[in-house]
């Protein structure tokens, strides 16, 4: 069961609910932080990091002595990471996406392989929790292929959560395709609204099932329940606005740590995810 | 000797757009001559990324051997640089009166980039 914690808005709580969840399911369960512009489910769970190492991706070295000059890697790289002026190459390996045309059409093996440091990929666990995470190197603007390679840390867990970055873009796709169930967590704001809306439509064209978390449930106004039952999207789970969990989130404390009760609330949310999703013969 | 100059409009009268990669037009002008050949940027005016590099690379095979314009970011300017083309950066006006500026011999050649790069 591969259930991704997405949101379109940021900072609506995808991070309190991916870390609960997990928690509250423990064993056999294992939690990715695919948010490798900024992971920060570690700062709740305090994992024990037991390996770490470097995410690389493919960038083409010019072996200049083979080059002609013939300019078919810079005609094929829609990026514009190669061009020829003067009749030599000249690589620009921040705007490479690493697709190895220019490897394929190179008539002279002039192409080599670099490869470019794209940030860290960290494993280990919390307890029984199983955990893993991407941090992207800074000033790398790449994050899919890390996300793609703290995807396939699943190590067989029977349920893997990934906690996604915000938005619609490349790496939140990267972080939800394949997924069984997408988990939107969203507040009552227009603001959440309007985010959500995006958020929604990106989860369908993938065709993956989806419910709503709407945290902060307490504030705002009634425009995403509205929109809920509109789009017939479940309504899975309330996180009140309360000082308490506000509290325990400032000091990097789960609500489940905080709230024991809580942790039944984050189990029933599994159960119901399962329902939802349509596994739940399956799983049970 | 062939000059480029980015510019808002096609002719000489135009002024100079500070933008290189995403100028509209560029102008590649044989300052003997003053006969001029105007060159519609608008595919990488709209470019996603790489548009210095791309407007650099057409401005090396122009032949031109010195670039008029405002602003040069890193990429292009090593692009260009590489081409062996000369870059004259903050240049404002019309393009005749840069091309003037520049046969006066009143200009200094940038040994750098004046712009940030951006995504």
């Amino acid at each position: 069961m591969l259930i991704t914690i997405a949101s379109g808005k940021g900072g609506t709580g995808k991070t309190t609910v991916a870390t609960n969840l997990a928690l509250s399911l423990g064993r056999g369960a294992r939690l990715l932080d695919c948010d490798v512009e900024e992971p920060n489910c570690h700062l709740f769970l305090h994992p024990e990091i037991t390996e770490r190492r470097e995410v690389t991706a493919f960038i083409p070295v010019i072996r200049e002595e083979l080059c002609t000059g013939c300019k078919k890697c810079a005609e094929i790289c829609r990026f514009r990471a190669l061009t020829v002026v003067a009749g030599k190459v000249l690589v620009f390996p921040e705007l490479c996406h690493s697709c190895g045309g220019c490897l394929e059409v190179c008539p002279e093996q002039a192409i080599g392989q670099g490869r470019r440091v794209l940030g860290v990929l960290e494993s280990g666990h919390c307890g029984e929790l199983g955990f893993s995470q991407g941090r992207l190197r800074v000033g790398e603007a790449m994050a899919p292929p890390l996300i793609r390679q703290v995807r396939a840390q699943n190590n067989g867990a029977e349920t893997v959560i990934i906690d996604a970055p915000p938005g619609t873009s490349c790496p939140v796709i990267a972080a939800m395709r394949g997924s069984d169930f997408v988990l939107l967590v969203t507040e009552p704001t227009p603001f959440g609204l309007h985010d959500l809306r995006l958020a929604v439509e990106a989860v369908r064209l993938l065709g993956i099932p989806c419910g709503l978390v709407i945290n902060r449930a307490d504030m705002g106004d009634e425009g995403v329940r509205e929109y809920a039952r509109e789009m017939s999207l479940p309504l899975i789970m309330e996180i009140p606005y309360d000082r308490k969990i506000a509290e325990a989130y400032s000091r990097g404390i789960p609500i489940v740590e905080a709230m024991p009760e809580w942790a039944e609330r984050f189990r029933g949310l599994y159960r119901d995810i399962l329902v939802h999703a349509g596994t739940s013969g399956r799983q049970q | 000797m062939k000059v480029a100059v980015t510019a808002r409009g096609g002719d000489l009268q135009a002024e100079v757009d500070p933008r290189f990669g995403r100028a509209p037009y560029i102008l590649i002008v044989d300052t003997e001559t003053m006969e001029y050949e105007t060159i519609d940027n608008s595919v990488n005016v709209n470019a996603f990324k790489g548009a210095g590099i791309q407007a650099a690379t057409m401005v090396a095979e122009k032949g031109a051997r010195v670039l008029l314009t405002g602003y040069c970011g890193p990429n292009a300017f090593r692009t260009i640089q590489a081409a062996g083309v000369k870059v004259v950066n903050d240049v404002t006006g019309t393009v005749r009166e840069a091309l003037e500026t520049l046969k006066s011999g009143k200009v200094a050649y940038s040994t750098g980039p004046n712009a940030e790069g951006h995504w």
